[in-house]
This record gives structure tokens, C-alpha cells and sequence, in this order.
């Protein structure tokens, strides 16, 4: 692994660094969620963990997917696939800023020579039912991250409060190591033995996605998965509490969840369709949010949402 | 006397939100330390990025003590109202004092309170301040319940005499009260103790913190406009710009950047506003090329490197917007080269302006239609005001407003340029959302005059088509503003028109809409069709036609605001509404001016009152009697002087006053009126109108009536009042 001292060389450098800082930290360093999801907030570690009163610290890679973002692999700065880098810590430590400051020495940013600036962004996501306060992190009037304190997840009053760090790792890699577009970055280290750059990885399928996402995508069986995912989120979250072969006390809050999630990127498959007036936008976003929200509802119910409430 | 210095120091506060802050700190910690009894000296806040502050002067070390005299029952009264006194006044019966008053012994309490050190009292004022303070939004983290704009951090509560400073002992929510701040988050080192507000704002200003935001607004100014100076460069000053910019940074370095050469053709408004919404910098222009080519950036630090790498990174980050305007540009211009602005419009027939009323296409058909008739009102040629109004929206489907929505209009500008549009209609692009506020410039080129009362007109009666009127304080469509903007498009441009004309014509088409969007829905095509073969023109005329004064009554009553903030009363715009032809804003506010000047006059005042009396008089008297007293005065019947001398002076002024409101000349014909004043004063003096004899009687009666119609002429005085 290439020294913390030296600048990084590649766009898994800088992964790598920011897994490192924030292993660290103290945090539990989590995989990517095995779903399609349009930002790192969706992770349960994130929107479920948020929730209830049990302390925790996860950091994460987390692939996101905004198919009406697609480019065709042109565009130097869109993606419709991308990474975002995800840091949850609950309660938000009192030194949140200055660990975050710290991650970004770790990817070889010299404070002394940027202007690292917190301005005014509060966050919300209306698919979710949360939002919170914060900024965006500006380098040298790049926004680099966006960094939030909770204050509402699925429409429930967030106590203690988590803050949350989102790195978009392209953008941040590009201006760290002094990329124009975006496929010209080095993945790997420019000196291995196969070095890669991210269009060798990605060039590829962000042209097989952005033609299906935009024009093949079949709308009809879209709209029904819609509907099954909600309807199986709903079905989900009518169980009763004990499962009568274990005998078990069993909340699926996690499985209903991941119809919500699902409904959600669907939503966005079927906006870059265009099939979705502005109309019906918000009417399918109320759709997801109130999925979300129950989802909730039940995590606040299991174990780890800190049921019983002590 | 002590001073009093508090800071509240926090993780970053919105721009926005920090001179208001600074301002609620201190009234609310004033108020409350008055309230409290401790007065001072004077008082001052400030705000950074992360703290805000307030020094006190001079306030009282304590508070003084207050003593208060109570009187209580008679000494034979029973045990229980005498020991209900004593808990009320936290004594015992042996602190009493016993007073002969004429009702007998009564007891006398005197309760003192004793006053108490500052330090107690600013700790409370300070708790009550930030739990309560009015956050525009708040938050709360970790795990405490306070809430506070950002996570706070520290509070330094110091009181400072000679002798030296004491900290003041309170604590709120884990955090203690001490007499320690931070400099600059990079720039700063330790934190450090202070003695007072002197050696707080220059310990600061060692530690890179300018604590006054004048002051740094000052020296950025000061340094672009020199940076702008020294090569040959004129700044655009940008005072909301200024002001968040100093919100932004403790430490305000100014760098000067270069705007790259592939991006100097761009619209000014382009290059401005990309720099400006997105990175917040200020514009620098050339004088010599009359072009934007440079930029100021404030950093919030200083570097080794003189800012090289700061700057190189703003100017990356500017390259890549602006890459994304000219590429809008570019591509705008090409559309507009292969199908012209009409070919940009035309994606706006699948833009819905309301469901109720149909597509943002139906919409300027209407406008072009409307436009096209009020051209000649308003001296403009038809033809143009129609070609305006057709491609003024055009900008919309434009990349470049979808980007940057705040150019609409601008670039319609630009693009109507392009096609080749000429003679006012690229103006009227941008002008025709004009006026947008009460303090917004009212066009006058005529070709933009006549579409944006179109443009306005027609949003008016759409919604009136579709019952969606301003109720309360809900205005979802901004109704209001565009009745304000038909007044002052009026008005400004001194316009003779027909409101009413004018409305129900775009009625007539509003109501199509309406119908058409109607059917659509319905999915009954047959419908539509029926529709369009019956009403070729687009437009039901007289169809809801009592919407007409309904909306025209609304106008009246943004209008009547509207001269109310230009110091007309009410009583006097009513008095006006009530004549013919109302609907003449530019007649109706000329009249209500006139009334206006002439009321504030004696002569005005009086002849009101002579008015009023011979309205009375009148009124009651046709009351009586069942008829109306209006025609056949005769002088001959005239007894005395007085009743003569009005005779004359009647003859004298109908004419005048009937010539003058023919040429619209109200100010003549008041004047006129002031002439009836002395004679009518006169005539009440002298004359008895209900005389014995009935023949006089009727004679009076009926003189009475040719000053009321006469008076009634000019304006309804019924209707003033006093």
C-alpha cells in the first residue's frame, strides 16, 4: 500500500486511505449494500441505523446508480454509476469537523495550501421522509462533500443525532490527482502491472446504460415491479411480531426495507424513461416516502432500533 | 461600571443568517438584563462564520434594590386573611406594622427586594437567550436537546472591570461558561484567554479573525477594487454578493483570476451569473473590450504559495460551469440557426402552464392574440407586438434558462438578436415579465408595454377563467403582483385604456381554454373538435362575463394599495371608483390626485362640508316629502344677498367646471368648486332653506340639488369622510 505521506496515484488509493482513516476512527468498515440504490443514504447502516438509541460508527463504498445522469461515458464529471464514500456516526461526535478534516490530509489534501470551506447546504430527501442540517464541503470552491446532521429519518425525530459525511469519490479523486475526464483517472496505480483507468472500467457500461436506461427499459414491467415492491413491502410489515415456528419475537423490518429500496430506484428508472409526469412525480415520491416511514416505524421496533426502549 | 463580553462559538453558521443573529443577541440579552434592572452604557454584537458576539458598556455591577409597600387587612381581621397576606408577602406577622388609617388599624408590609450581582442575572438572561433564540432553523446533535443553528461549542461570558476580568459562572447543556476563544480554524493556534472586548478583538485579529463583518466587507471591497484597479479592470459592485462573501470568511483573502479565452464571448449575464450563483465571485470587466474577463475569489486563508493553488482550483472549477454554459450557448444558437426561435418555442406546447388552462403554446397564442389588440392602444404596431409576444417565451425551451432559470427573458433577448429580430421585440423578450415588483423599473418601449400587459392580462383572467382568485394570504400564482404590474404598466406609461375592454376579450379566450382543457380531459375528442369548429377565433366571448368586474374590482383594490403607499386615503380612491369610466386607471388616478390635493385645501375642506350639509338637508328632505328635488331653482324666488350670490356663483361655475371635466382637467375643476365655497358658507349662514313658506322651501331645495350634482360630477363626496 502506497505511504500515507505521499500523494495517492489512483482512484483506489484514495478508496483505500479513506477506508484506513476511518477504520481508524473506530468505525466499522461495511460493505457496499447488495441493491441498487441512487445514493450511499439509502445503506441500511445508514437509513435504518440512524434511527432508534444504540450508539454506532460505520464507514462504506457504496455504488449509486441516477440512471437520468447518464452520459454515454462522455460527459468528463456524469456518471449514471458512481461511488459514493458514506461515514455514519451516532451520537455525531463533538469533533466531527476535525475528524472529517482529518480524511481529507489522509487523501493528501494540504490544508495549508486549500481553502477548506463549510458552506450552507441542508439536506433533505423527500423518497426517505428525512432531512438534516449541514453544509457543503468546498475545496478551493470544489464541493467535495456534503456533510449533515440528521434530524429526521422516515419521520421520525432522530435521538441521538447521527452525522453523516458523503464523499462523491469521482469528483473528489479527479481534483486530489488532477483529472480533466473523468475516464482518463487511474484506477489502479499507474505503474502496476495492468494499469487501468476508470473508462477501461466503466466506459463500457456506462454506454450499455445509458442507451437501456433511457430507451430500452421496458416501462410496463417496470411499473408492475413497482407495485410488487410495494405491495410486498406492505404485506412485510402487516406480520405479526412473533413468528410462530421459532417462537421468536421477529420484526422484518431489513426485508421490507428492501422493497422500499427497490420501489425507489425503480422510480428512477421509470423518470429516465420519461414516463413520469410532473404530476405523478410527486405522487410516486409520496409512494416511497410512506414505505420508508413504515419502514421505520418497524425498525424502532427490533433489537437494533432499541427496542425495548430502555 | 463592568463590561460585559459574550461569545457563542459554533461549527459554521449560514451566511445568511449571521447580522440578523448578531442583532437578536443583543436586543434579546438587553432586553432581558434591563428587564432585570441592570441598565448600561452601550452595547454592540458581531458576527464570523463561527461565532457571534456582543460587548456590553458600563453595565450596573448589580441591581438596585427595590422596596414596595403593601397594604394589608384591618388588624381585627380574621386569622386566615391576615396569614393569606403574610404568605404573599414572604413575611411574619412581627415584620407587620400596624397604621391608624380612617378605616381603622390596618396592617403595613414593607417588602424589600435586594438587589443582585450582575454576574447571577446575566447568567439567567444568557440561558433564556439561547434557549429561545429565533434560529430562521435549528438543530440538535450528539446527544442533547439543545438546539443551536450548528453544533456550539464554547461560550465565553466574561465581566471586566479595572481590576481585571471575571468569568461568568454558568453552564448550559454540558457546556461551562469560561473566559477562552479560537482563532482561525487553520490559521489560529491554541485557544486563548481574554480580559476584555480590546484584547478579544485583537487576540482575534493575531489569531487571523476580523470579528466585524463591516469590516471585512470593507477590505474585500477595498482589495478587488484595488486588484481591479491595478489591471486595469472595473469591478461590479454586488452588495448582497459583499455581504454573504463576508459571511463566508474570518479572514477575507482576495485573489484575482482569469476568465479562460474560450468562454469570453458569453452573454455577460451568463458569465456573471455562473460566477456569481455558483462560486460566488464578483465580475470584473474590461473597460477597453467592454467584456467580463476576470474574476475576484475570496479565500478564507493565506498561503504559502500566495493562493496559486486555490486559485487554480477555483479556475478548474469555473472552467468546468462555464464548459456547461457554452455548451447551452452553442447549442441554443444552433437550434435557433436551424429552426428559429419558433422552432425553440415549440416544445412549450408540451409544457403545462395549469391543467385548467392547457399548454405554455395555448398560452402565447392567447397573448399573441391579446398583444395584437392592445398594440394600437398603447403605440405599437400590431404586427410587432404579435411577433414578440410569440417568440418572448421561446427562451424557456432554451438550455441555457433550463440551467440557469434566473436569465429568462435576458437570453430571450440574446436569441431574438440572433434569429434577427429587430424593431423593440428582442427588448420585449426581456422586458415582458416586467414589472416584477413594486420596486421594479416599468418598461415603456411600446412594443414591450403591449405584451406585458398581455402577458399579464391574460394570467389574470385564466385564473379568474378557473376560479383560482387570491384568497387570504395565499397567492400560489402571484395574482396580486400581476394586478400591480397591469396598474403600474398603466400608469407609468400614462396609458388612456379600457381595463374592462381589454379583460373581457382575454376572458373570452381564458373561458376557451378552459372549455378545451375541459373536453381534453374528459377524453371526449369529439368535444374538443365541436369546440374548435364553433369557435374558430379561440375565444367564448361573454361567456362568465360578470368575471369581468369581479376582476376589475380586484385591480381597484390593488390599486387602492397601491396609492395608499403614495399617500392617497382610501375614502378618496372610493370617491373616485364610484364616476364612470373607472376602469381608465390613468382618468381615475388623475381625478383621485386632484380630490386628493383639492381635500387637503381649506376651501376643500369647507365646500366638503357645505357638500355634506346640503347632501343632508336634501336626503332628509326628499325622505320626507317622496320626490326628488333636482331641477327648477329660479333666482327670482331668491330672498336675501346670499341666496343670490350663490345663484351666480352656481351659473358661474357649471359651465366652467363642465368644460373641465370634458378636457379631463380635474385640477381646474376643483378649482372651479373652491370658487362655490364662500357662497355656499354664506348661504347656510344666512338663509333658512325648510322656510314657512313652501314655494321658498322648494326654491332652496332644488338650489341645494345643483350643488350636489354639481359636486357629484367631479367625484362621489358621499363617499369621503369627516
Amino acid at each position: 500500500m502506497t505511504s500515507q505521506t505521499a500523494r495517492p496515484r489512483s482512484f483506489q488509493d484514495i478508496i483505500l486511505r479513506l477506508q484506513s482513516y476511518w477504520a481508524e476512527q473506530g468505525c466499522a468498515i461495511m460493505q457496499p449494500y447488495d441493491m441498487e440504490v441512487g445514493a450511499g443514504t439509502f445503506h441500511p447502516a445508514t437509513t435504518l441505523r440512524s434511527l432508534g438509541t444504540r450508539p454506532w460508527a460505520a464507514a462504506y463504498v457504496q455504488p449509486s446508480r441516477r440512471p437520468t445522469d447518464g452520459r454515454y461515458g462522455e460527459n468528463p464529471n456524469r456518471l449514471q454509476h458512481y461511488y459514493q464514500y458514506q461515514v455514519l456516526i451516532k451520537p455525531s461526535p463533538p469533533d466531527l469537523q476535525d475528524l472529517y478534516l482529518g480524511s481529507l490530509k489522509a487523501i493528501g489534501i494540504d490544508m495549508a495550501l486549500h481553502d477548506i470551506r463549510f458552506v450552507e447546504d441542508d439536506w433533505e430527501s423527500p423518497t426517505l421522509g428525512a432531512w438534516g442540517l449541514g453544509w457543503e464541503v468546498w475545496c478551493d470552491g470544489m464541493e467535495v462533500s456534503q456533510f449533515t446532521y440528521f434530524q429526521q429519518v422516515g419521520g421520525h425525530d432522530c435521538h441521538p443525532v447521527s452525522g453523516e459525511l458523503t464523499y462523491g469519490l469521482e469528483r473528489l479523486a479527479m481534483y486530489v490527482l488532477g483529472i480533466d475526464h473523468v475516464m482518463d483517472m487511474p484506477f489502479n496505480d499507474p505503474d502496476a502491472r495492468i494499469p487501468l483507468s476508470y473508462g477501461d472500467v466503466f466506459r463500457q457500461t456506462e454506454e450499455e446504460y445509458s442507451r437501456w436506461n433511457f430507451d430500452i427499459a421496458d416501462t410496463d414491467i417496470l411499473l408492475r415491479h413497482f407495485q410488487e415492491a410495494e405491495a410486498e413491502c406492505e404485506a412485510i410489515l402487516t406480520q405479526a411480531h412473533h413468528d410462530p415456528k421459532t417462537d421468536k419475537r421477529i420484526v422484518m423490518a431489513h426485508p421490507a426495507y428492501d422493497q422500499c429500496i427497490k420501489a425507489s430506484h425503480i422510480f428512477n428508472l421509470l423518470d429516465a424513461r420519461g414516463v413520469i409526469s410532473v404530476t405523478e412525480r410527486q405522487a410516486y415520491i409520496g409512494r416511497v416516502r410512506a414505505l420508508a416511514r413504515k419502514c421505520a416505524d418497524a425498525f424502532v421496533l427490533t433489537e437494533a432500533g432499541g427496542y425495548p426502549a430502555p | 461600571m463592568p463590561n460585559l463580553l459574550i461569545e457563542l462559538f459554533s461549527e459554521e453558521i449560514p451566511a445568511r443568517m449571521q447580522a440578523r443573529a448578531a442583532q437578536d443577541l443583543q436586543k434579546r440579552m438587553t432586553d432581558g438584563l434591563v428587564e432585570a434592572g441592570l441598565t448600561y452604557g452601550g452595547a454592540r454584537a458581531f458576527s464570523t462564520p463561527r461565532r457571534i458576539a456582543l460587548a456590553i458598556e458600563d453595565l450596573l455591577a448589580a441591581s438596585p434594590t427595590i422596596r414596595e409597600e403593601r397594604k394589608g387587612p384591618r388588624t381585627d381581621a380574621p386569622d386566615k386573611a391576615i396569614e393569606g397576606f403574610l404568605r404573599g408577602a414572604g413575611l411574619t406577622r412581627d415584620q407587620l406594622e400596624q397604621r391608624d388609617t380612617p378605616k381603622g388599624a390596618v396592617y403595613f408590609a414593607t417588602i424589600e427586594k435586594p438587589g443582585r450581582p450582575a454576574a447571577a442575572i446575566v447568567a439567567e438572561v444568557l440561558e433564556q437567550t439561547i434557549r429561545n433564540f429565533p434560529w430562521p432553523k435549528s438543530m440538535r446533535w450528539g446527544e442533547g436537546s439543545l438546539r443551536w443553528v450548528r453544533p456550539l461549542h464554547s461560550i465565553l461570558c466574561i465581566l471586566s472591570t479595572e481590576e481585571g476580568a471575571e468569568t461568568v459562572p454558568f453552564e448550559i447543556d454540558g457546556i461551562t461558561a469560561g473566559n477562552t476563544t479560537r482563532g482561525h480554524r487553520f490559521m489560529g493556534a491554541a485557544p486563548f484567554a481574554v480580559t476584555g472586548f480590546d484584547d478579544y478583538a485583537a487576540k482575534l485579529k493575531r489569531a487571523h479573525v476580523i470579528l466585524d463583518a463591516e469590516e471585512r466587507a470593507g477590505h474585500i471591497l477595498h482589495e478587488a477594487q484595488n486588484r481591479a484597479f491595478a489591471s486595469g479592470f472595473e469591478l461590479f459592485e454586488d452588495r448582497g454578493l459583499l455581504a454573504e462573501v463576508a459571511g463566508l470568511v474570518e479572514w477575507p483573502v482576495v485573489l484575482m483570476g482569469e476568465i479562460g479565452a474560450d468562454f469570453l464571448d458569453l452573454p455577460p449575464e451568463v458569465l456573471q451569473t455562473s460566477m456569481r450563483e455558483h462560486q460566488k465571485f464578483f465580475s470584473l470587466r474590461n473597460p477597453k473590450t467592454g467584456r467580463i474577463e476576470r474574476f475576484i475569489t475570496v479565500a478564507n486563508i493565506e498561503t504559502p504559495d500566495h493562493g496559486a493553488t486555490i486559485l487554480a482550483g477555483n479556475q478548474k472549477v469555473l472552467a468546468a460551469r462555464l464548459s456547461d454554459a457554452k455548451f447551452f450557448w452553442e447549442n441554443d444558437l444552433r437550434t435557433i440557426r436551424e429552426k428559429g426561435l419558433e422552432g425553440m418555442a415549440a416544445g412549450l406546447s408540451d409544457v403545462t402552464f395549469h391543467n385548467k388552462l392547457g399548454s405554455q403554446a395555448d398560452r402565447i397564442k392567447r397573448i399573441e392574440a391579446l398583444a395584437r389588440e392592445i398594440a394600437p392602444m398603447v403605440g405599437a404596431k400590431p404586427d410587432l407586438a404579435a411577433e414578440a409576444a410569440r417568440v418572448a417565451k421561446a427562451d424557456l425551451q432554451s438550455e441555457m434558462v433550463g440551467e440557469f432559470p434566473e436569465l429568462q427573458g435576458v437570453m430571450g433577448r440574446y436569441y431574438a438578436q440572433a434569429a434577427g429580430h429587430d424593431d423593440g421585440v428582442p427588448e420585449a423578450c426581456e422586458e415582458h415579465y416586467k414589472p416584477l415588483g413594486p420596486g421594479d423599473a416599468v418598461p415603456t418601449n411600446p412594443v414591450s408595454v403591449a405584451v406585458a400587459l398581455a402577458d399579464k392580462i391574460d394570467t389574470l383572467t385564466g385564473f379568474w377563467a378557473i376560479d383560482e382568485k387570491p384568497t387570504g394570504s395565499k397567492d400560489p400564482y402571484a395574482l396580486r403582483r400581476a394586478a400591480l404590474g397591469v396598474i403600474r404598466l398603466v400608469l407609468g406609461n400614462g396609458l388612456r385604456v379600457s381595463i374592462a375592454d381589454i379583460a373581457e376579450k382575454a376572458l373570452g379566450r381564458s373561458v376557451f381554454a378552459r372549455e378545451i382543457a375541459i373536453a381534453r380531459q374528459d377524453d371526449q375528442p369529439f368535444m374538443a373538435d365541436d369546440l374548435e369548429r364553433n369557435f374558430p377565433n379561440a375565444s367564448i366571448p361573454g361567456e362568465d362575463s360578470e368575471k369581468v368586474p369581479d376582476l376589475l374590482a380586484f385591480i381597484h383594490d390593488r390599486l387602492k394599495v397601491h396609492l395608499r403607499d403614495e399617500g392617497i386615503r382610501h375614502d378618496v380612491i372610493d370617491a373616485c371608483l364610484a364616476m364612470e369610466g373607472n376602469d381608465d386607471l390613468t382618468l381615475l388616478v388623475n381625478r383621485a390626485e386632484a380630490l386628493s390635493a383639492f381635500l387637503k385645501t381649506d376651501d376643500g375642506d369647507n365646500l366638503l362640508q357645505g357638500f355634506k350639509r346640503a347632501n343632508n338637508i336634501l336626503t332628509q328632505a326628499e325622505e320626507k316629502d317622496g320626490v326628488e328635488y333636482s331641477f327648477g331653482a329660479d333666482v327670482k324666488f331668491a330672498e336675501t344677498d346670499e341666496e343670490k350670490a350663490l345663484f351666480a356663483a352656481l351659473d358661474s361655475a357649471e359651465p366652467e367646471i363642465a368644460s373641465a371635466m370634458k378636457a379631463e382637467d380635474f385640477a381646474a375643476a376643483m378649482a372651479a368648486m373652491a370658487q362655490l365655497r364662500a357662497p355656499t358658507d354664506a348661504f347656510f349662514e344666512a338663509v333658512q332653506v325648510n322656510a314657512e313658506n313652501e314655494v321658498l322651501r322648494r326654491n332652496r331645495l332644488n338650489l341645494l340639488s345643483r350643488i350636489r350634482t354639481l359636486c357629484l360630477s367631479v367625484a362621489d363626496l358621499t363617499r369621503i369622510q369627516g
